[in-house]
């Protein structure tokens, strides 16, 4: 059900990864890490981990094939449906990960940041279902534009911070998380939304979601007796993908997508591209691609998704990039919400702006594929969120 | 010699060393705001190259930063500063502040240009030792001090490596938490710098929160070689950015406090 991850694994040629932290978070992150290898291996943990997963967040999520978009694109286009995961996105399966992982490790406070607000949702819901008091720090611009989610918050028990330092989204809200844990590093665990960050995030949000990926995998052998020919995902930070992707990395015939955000096409300079765009450095506690001045100085992103709004992606996703393993391309604000629209019209399935950005580039790309190919989409989140930010950008 | 040598060896002078953000608010105002710091006797200075996102420091510092940003700062803005301090004072140490990913952009050629400039130390508090090695390796090859930091959980194993590590000084964070004001310190912070001062005779300076005469004093009864005053200058910056001359005359008097 999961994939076996090294922590203080390097990724690739330029070895991407480490951990770049302030002196005081670095016993705090050797703590998780010490913890994280004891739980992997203690079956109480790992029993309860998957019973969570399945009686609370409703796992396993289906693959459904998409009939009628497939006869559009001339192509078999199966979606993994992380958005019928409890909480509406993948989110959960690490909220429950590394709340559960809190509670082994005897803290007694959670703090998280979030983008969209799916993994402050997440993290607070989970926090109501196990008992951990939660604290989430949220950009004021995605507060603004992600208003229902900052009120389920709220109604799971969980305290908001708004932060407007810099350019008020969610690479700032990581920022201000980071501080609160560096200041309270005995009590507080920091539920980290994707796999980036110092190690041992990277590898240990990726464990909790290879969930997505071996499911997927077991469920496409099983509707179509062999592998996904292609995989799109779409990448923030990246934890979706690389949760899927972790199930095909070995296989090469299986070829592997990732979408970032072009952004706001009409304005080249507001984008969230950090994998096709973004050049090396060292931020957030790794060494990873970044957008950035020629300094070094960290730049604000733009997207109309929220939860991929941040300039930095996960260490292993860059590695994918250079080694030529897993492609990426950067789809707009524009082809995003065409596509939205288009899945809510064709399947009745509302995906997240961010999941939008996977299956455009998979309807991109389908073309290019061959016509018996199977492509495997995941739908990383439900759009139910992006509603108002979709009728404010039609202008409806 | 390294000039914070020369000043940790001076019998029974211990140091106080301001901290500035370079440019803040402007290049000019914050040459005579250095220039204030070091003519009321501070004896040395710890200076902060501006970064986007100072993760490690509070509110205070990040808007000091922002604000040096804005005014036009660059990494080359900061390299000509030091240059011009180091003109006006050849004695004075300095250290340097940067985040990591400042150096990592600049390349190895900025320790070149470190030594040429007459930087005394460097410090980078997003680079734990784990990650540190070329970068200790290059400061050393040109003869520029390294200065590692030990934190409030930092286990006494660790410390005693992290000083060892250091050149020129160790930088003992005095608490949990970024930079910015205490209004005053648990007692177990001053017992802790005098239990690291047992571990070593090596040069250790305290930072982080001193804003006050006393805990200064503190500080350096306890065993610190010296003590960094940062935030609690940032905010008389800010306090103050519609007469700067009020900025400078309270961080003179408080120096001159301090000194006396």
């Amino acid at each position: 059900m999961f994939t076996q991850v090294d922590l203080r694994t390097r990724f690739g040629e330029r070895g991407y990864g480490g951990l770049y932290s302030s002196e005081s978070l670095v016993a705090v992150l050797e703590e998780v890490e010490t913890a994280f290898l004891k739980a992997r291996a203690d079956d109480a943990f790992m029993d309860k981990f998957r019973d969570v997963l399945r009686s609370f967040a409703g796992r396993a999520t289906p693959v459904m094939y998409a009939e009628r978009l497939s006869e559009r694109y001339g192509r078999r286009i199966f979606l993994k449906r992380e958005d019928l995961l409890h909480g509406g996105a993948h989110k959960t399966n690490s909220t429950i990960g590394q709340l559960l992982l809190a509670k082994y490790m005897g803290k007694t406070r959670i703090i998280a940041e979030t983008g969209a607000g799916q993994h402050g949702v997440a993290t607070a819901m989970t926090g109501a279902k196990l008992g951990l008091p939660v604290e989430v720090y949220m950009g004021a611009v995605d507060i603004e534009r992600q208003q229902t989610n900052v009120k389920r918050m709220e109604l799971f028990g969980a305290q908001v911070h708004p932060v407007t330092n810099g350019g008020a989204t969610l690479k700032d809200a990581i920022n201000e998380a980071m501080r609160d844990w560096i200041t309270n590093v005995g009590s507080t665990y920091h539920c980290f939304g994707t796999a980036a960050g110092p190690y041992p995030y990277p590898s240990m949000v990726k464990f909790f979601q290879s969930v997505i990926g071996n499911e997927s995998r077991a469920q496409m052998v099983e509707m179509t007796g062999a592998m996904p020919s292609a995989v799109f995902a779409c990448i923030g930070g990246g934890s979706n993908a690389i949760g899927m992707f972790s199930a095909f990395e070995d296989d090469p015939d299986v070829l592997l997508f990732g979408a970032e955000p072009a952004g706001a096409s009409e304005d080249p300079d507001r984008h969230a591209a950090t994998l096709t765009r973004g050049t090396p450095g060292v931020f957030h506690g790794m060494h990873s691609l970044f957008l950035q001045n020629s300094e070094g100085q960290i730049t604000n992103t733009h997207s109309i998704a929220a939860g991929l709004d941040y300039p930095g992606v996960g260490p292993e996703l860059a590695a994918m990039q250079d080694s030529g393993r897993a492609t990426f391309e950067a789809v707009s604000d524009e082809e995003t919400v065409n596509v939205f629209a288009e899945l809510s019209e064709l399947e009745g399935i509302i995906p997240a702006f961010e999941s939008a950005h996977a299956l455009a580039l998979a309807l991109r790309k389908a073309d290019e594929l061959d016509p018996e190919a199977t492509i495997l989409v995941c739908v990383s989140g439900r759009g139910d969120k992006d509603l108002e930010e979709y009728w404010n950008y039609r202008g409806i | 010699m390294n000039r914070f040598d020369t000043a940790f060896q001076q019998p029974g002078r211990k140091s106080f060393i301001p901290f500035f953000t370079l440019g803040d608010p402007t290049r000019a105002e914050s040459m005579r705001l250095i220039r204030a710091a070091v003519d009321a006797g501070a004896d040395a200075v710890e200076l902060g190259f501006p970064f986007s996102d100072p993760v490690t420091d509070g509110p205070i510092n990040q808007r000091s930063m922002r604000r040096s940003l804005s005014s036009g700062m660059t990494y080359n803005g900061c390299v000509e500063m030091i240059r011009e301090i180091r003109a006006l004072y050849p004695d004075l140490p300095i250290g340097l502040l940067l985040y990591c990913n400042l150096l990592f952009k600049r390349g190895e050629r900025a320790y070149a240009e470190f030594a040429e400039i007459g930087v005394d130390a460097v410090v980078c508090s997003d680079l734990p030792l784990e990650e540190s090695g070329r970068h200790c390796e290059l400061l050393g090859a040109h003869d520029v001090g390294c200065i590692q930091m030990i934190a409030p959980n930092t286990p006494t194993e660790r410390a005693a490596r992290l000083i060892d590590r250091s050149s020129a000084f160790t930088y003992v964070i005095s608490r949990f938490g970024t930079t910015g004001p205490s209004v005053r310190f648990e007692d177990d912070a001053v017992h802790r710098v005098a239990r690291l001062r047992e571990l070593s005779d090596k040069p250790l300076v305290v930072g982080f929160g001193i804003s006050r005469k006393e805990h200064v004093a503190d500080f350096w009864n306890a065993g610190a070689d010296g003590v960094i005053v940062g935030s609690y200058f940032s905010l008389l910056v800010e306090r103050n950015l519609d007469d700067l001359g009020v900025a400078r005359k309270e961080i003179d008097e408080f120096v001159r406090a301090a000194r006396s």
